[in-house]
C-alpha cells in the first residue's frame, strides 16, 4: 500500500517560500495531478516527496512512514524527468538497468524486468540503442521504462510531455493512461497543461503560489470551481468573467450585466448567490455555455442579441468574440450558424453553468 | 583535355580583367578568404614551418656555428642513441618528469575542480586565485620558487627548523636543488603548481557542461557519491579530460621554462629534459645539428601521443548531452 500524505508542508529558498503549508491525501493507486502556473510550487512538492529536496517544515509520508529524512533510493518511488534524464552515455538497456545492477539485483531478474518492461513500452528492439540515436517520443519511453523496471510503490512525473511536439504529446498522454491501467500504481504528476491534468488523473490538485487552490476530480474542477484562480486556469478557451450587478426582482435574482442585458438566476443557484446582492460581483461563464440560438424549452436557457467582434473558425465549431460593455467575450457555436462579424447574431446562454465570483475575495459564491 | 591549350590560348591573348576573372573561376567564389588567411599564413611559414624544416636539415647535417653544413645521414641520431650517455638519461628523465606532472595534475586538478564547483560562497574570489599562477609569467614564478627552494635562503627549511611543531620533528635542511631525486621532485612540483589552473579550470567546465538531472536520476536509481562519480562524471568528462592530457603531456614533454631556471638541467644531468639539453648542445656548445637531432627525437613520439588521444576522444564525443 503507498497512500502519500503531505502535512502542512513548507518549502523556503533563502527568504522565499515556494510552498507554504500544504496538506494533501494521495490514495493507493490514485493518479494525482498537479497542476498550475510556473512558479506555483508543484515542481519543489514533487522533488520534495522524492527527497530531491530538503524539506523546510511539516511532513511527508508513503505508506505508513515518515520520510522526510529517508534517502530517495530507500523511499521506493521512481520518477520521470521533463528531459528524461537519460545517461548519454549508456545504452537503453543499461538505462534501464542501472538502478536495478545497484541494488545487486541478479542478472536474470535484471533481464526479465526489462524486458517486460520493453514490452510495455514497445521499445524491444531499441535495447542497445544510445539515447542520442533515439527520437523524442522514444527517449520519453525508455525514462518510463527506467522508472517501471523499479517496480516502485510510487511514481513521480515531471512535467514528461512538455518536450515533445503537439501531436507526439497526444500520443504518449493515452500511452500514460493505458500503462497506468497496465501497472498499477500510485502516481504523482506534475503538469502546467490543464488537458494533460483532465485527460489523466483520477483527482487535480490545483496550485498556485505555493497553496493549493482546490483538490478534486476533473468534473468537480469544471464544473465547480471554488476559486476564481481555478476557475480560469480550468477549461480551454478559459471561463469569462464580466462585472455584474445581482438583483433581487419578481422573488428571484438577476444578473445585471452592462448593454442592459439580464439573466434571471436559476432557481438551484438562489440560496448561493444570495450573498451578492447589491454589490459588484463577477459573473463567470464558460464559452461553450453561449452558444448560436438554439430551440430549447429549459427554463435556464435565454436568448440574446449582440454584434459579432471576431471569428475564430476551429473546425468542429466557431469561436465567436462579442462584447458586453467593455468585456470581451468567447463563445461557442455550430459553425453553420455563425453570422458576419460586424452583424449581429442570436444566441442562447446557458444561466445553470452560470458561477458568481466575488470579486474582494476571489471566490466563488 | 581536350579543351585545356583552347583556354590557354585564350587567356594569353585576353585582357587584364579577364585573367582575373579565371583566377577567380579557378580558386572559387571564396577569393576573399584566401587573402584574409594571406598574413597568418606568412607568420606561420616563416615562424614555424621554415624552422622546423630548417630543424630537420640540421638534424641530418654537420651544422656548427659558423661553419658550412653537410649532409650526413642519420650520423647524429646514431650518435646521441649509442655513444651520448646523458641523452639517454634525458629520455628517461623526460618520460619521468611528465608522467608524474601529468598524473598528478590530473588527480589534483579534478579534486580541486570538484571541490570548486562545490564552494558556492565567494565563488568567484576562490575561482579567480586559482588562475594566479597561471597568469604569472613562468620565468618570473619560477624564479620565486628558485628562491624558495635555495639551500641557503630556502622558506621551507627555515620552516622545518625553527616553526613549531616541525622543529621538533627534526626534518631537515634538504639541498632541494642539489640532490638528483630531490631536484627531480622540485622540477615536477613546480611544474605541477603551475599547469594545475588549466587543469582545474578546463575540468570545472566540464563538470559544469554535465546536466545537474542526471544526478538527480542518479540518486533516486539509488546511487551513492562515489558511484554517481564512477557512473555518470567520469564517462562524461573523459573528453574534456582526454583533450587536457593531450594538450599538457605535449606541453610537459617540452618545457624549458621552469627546468632551465631551477636547475639548468643539473645536478649531474639528472633533470636534462629534451629542450634543455637541446638548448646545451645547440646554444652553449654551438653543435646545431646534435641539438636539432636532440629536439627532434622527440617529435615522432609526440605524433603518437597525439593520435593516439584523438583516437580516444572521437570515440568519446560519439554521445551528446
Amino acid at each position: 500500500m503507498a497512500e502519500i500524505q503531505l502535512r502542512d508542508l513548507w518549502k523556503y529558498y533563502d527568504e522565499v517560500p515556494a510552498v507554504r503549508g500544504i496538506n494533501l491525501d494521495i490514495e493507493h493507486n490514485e493518479f494525482i495531478a498537479l497542476v498550475g502556473p510556473s512558479g506555483c510550487g508543484k515542481t519543489t512538492t514533487l522533488r520534495m516527496i522524492a527527497g530531491l529536496e530538503d524539506i523546510t517544515a511539516g511532513d511527508i509520508s508513503v505508506g505508513d512512514r515518515i520520510v522526510n529524512e529517508v534517502a530517495p533510493k530507500d523511499r521506493d518511488i521512481a520518477m520521470v524527468f521533463q528531459n528524461y534524464a537519460l545517461y548519454p552515455h549508456m545504452s537503453v538497456f543499461q538505462n534501464m538497468s542501472f538502478g536495478l545492477r545497484l541494488r545487486k539485483t541478479p542478472k536474470e531478474e535484471i533481464d526479465r524486468r526489462v524486458n517486460m518492461a520493453a514490452d510495455i513500452l514497445n521499445i524491444g528492439e531499441l535495447l542497445e540503442r544510445r539515447p542520442k540515436q533515439l527520437s523524442g517520443g522514444q527517449r520519453q519511453r525508455v525514462a518510463m521504462g527506467r522508472a517501471i523496471v523499479r517496480d516502485p510503490q510510487v511514481f513521480l512525473f515531471d512535467e514528461p510531455l512538455s518536450n515533445l511536439d503537439a501531436k507526439l504529446r497526444v500520443q504518449m498522454r493515452t500511452e500514460i493512461k493505458k500503462i497506468h491501467q497496465r501497472v498499477k500504481t500510485t502516481v504523482v504528476y506534475v503538469t502546467h497543461d490543464q488537458v494533460e491534468a483532465m485527460t489523466l488523473a483520477d483527482r487535480i490538485v490545483v496550485m498556485n503560489e505555493g497553496v493549493i487552490e482546490q483538490v478534486g476530480t476533473p468534473e468537480e474542477m469544471y464544473d465547480d470551481p471554488q476559486t476564481l484562480f481555478v476557475a480560469s486556469f480550468i477549461g480551454s478557451p478559459s471561463m469569462n468573467f464580466i462585472p455584474c450587478q445581482v438583483e433581487a426582482a419578481n422573488g428571484g435574482l438577476s444578473i445585471q450585466l452592462a448593454d442592459n442585458l439580464s439573466f434571471p438566476v436559476p432557481a438551484d443557484r438562489l440560496d448561493r448567490c444570495g450573498p451578492g446582492v447589491g454589490r459588484e460581483m463577477l459573473f463567470g461563464i464558460r464559452p461553450e455555455h453561449i452558444t448560436d440560438k438554439r430551440p430549447h424549452t429549459d427554463p435556464t436557457h435565454h436568448n440574446f442579441t449582440s454584434d459579432v467582434v471576431v471569428l475564430e473558425p476551429m473546425g468542429i465549431d466557431t469561436m465567436v468574440f462579442i462584447n458586453i460593455g467593455e468585456t470581451e467575450i468567447t463563445t461557442r457555436s455550430r459553425p453553420r450558424a455563425v453570422s458576419q462579424v460586424g452583424q449581429p447574431m442570436e444566441f442562447t446562454i446557458d444561466m445553470a453553468h452560470m458561477h458568481l465570483i466575488d470579486p474582494k475575495t476571489d471566490v466563488v459564491l | 583535355m581536350v579543351s585545356v591549350p583552347n583556354v590557354e590560348r585564350a587567356a594569353a591573348s585576353s585582357s587584364p580583367s579577364s585573367v582575373r576573372s579565371r583566377v577567380k573561376k579557378r580558386l572559387g567564389p571564396d577569393i576573399d578568404g584566401y587573402g584574409f588567411l594571406l598574413p597568418a599564413t606568412i607568420v606561420m611559414i616563416s615562424l614555424v614551418v621554415y624552422p622546423f624544416c630548417l630543424a630537420i636539415w640540421f638534424s641530418v647535417s654537420d651544422a656548427f656555428v659558423g661553419e658550412p653544413a653537410s649532409y650526413v645521414g642519420l650520423e647524429n641520431f646514431i650518435y646521441i642513441l649509442t655513444e651520448d650517455d646523458i641523452f639517454i638519461e634525458t629520455i628517461w628523465n623526460t618520460l619521468l618528469f611528465a608522467f608524474w606532472s601529468v598524473l598528478f595534475k590530473v588527480v589534483l586538478g579534478l579534486s580541486c575542480a570538484l571541490l570548486l564547483q562545490r564552494i558556492l560562497k565567494l565563488k568567484r574570489f576562490f575561482r579567480g586565485s586559482v588562475l594566479l599562477p597561471f597568469v604569472a609569467p613562468t620565468a618570473l614564478s619560477t624564479l620565486g620558487w628558485w628562491l624558495i627552494l635555495d639551500p641557503t635562503y630556502s622558506h621551507i627549511n627555515w620552516i622545518l627548523e625553527n616553526m613549531w611543531p616541525f622543529s621538533v620533528m627534526g626534518f631537515g635542511p634538504y639541498n632541494f636543488l642539489g640532490e638528483p631525486t630531490l631536484a627531480m621532485a622540485s622540477v615536477i612540483f613546480v611544474n605541477i603548481w603551475r599547469g594545475i589552473p588549466f587543469f582545474i579550470i578546463t575540468i570545472l567546465a566540464g563538470l559544469m557542461s554535465i546536466p545537474e538531472h542526471l544526478y538527480d536520476a542518479a540518486e533516486i536509481d539509488g546511487a551513492s557519491t562515489w558511484r554517481k562519480f564512477r557512473s555518470i562524471t567520469l564517462p562524461l568528462l573523459r573528453p574534456v579530460l582526454a583533450i587536457i592530457i593531450l594538450f599538457s603531456t605535449i606541453f610537459t614533454l617540452g618545457e624549458f621554462n621552469i627546468i632551465y631556471v631551477l636547475t639548468r638541467g643539473g645536478p649531474m644531468n639528472s633533470t636534462h629534459l629534451f629542450s634543455t639539453y637541446s638548448f646545451t648542445y645547440g646554444i652553449l656548445n654551438h653543435e646545431i645539428a646534435l641539438g636539432a637531432a636532440v629536439a627532434l627525437f622527440l617529435f615522432p613520439i609526440l605524433v603518437l601521443i597525439v593520435v593516439f588521444l584523438l583516437r580516444m576522444v572521437r570515440r568519446d564525443t560519439s554521445h551528446e548531452l
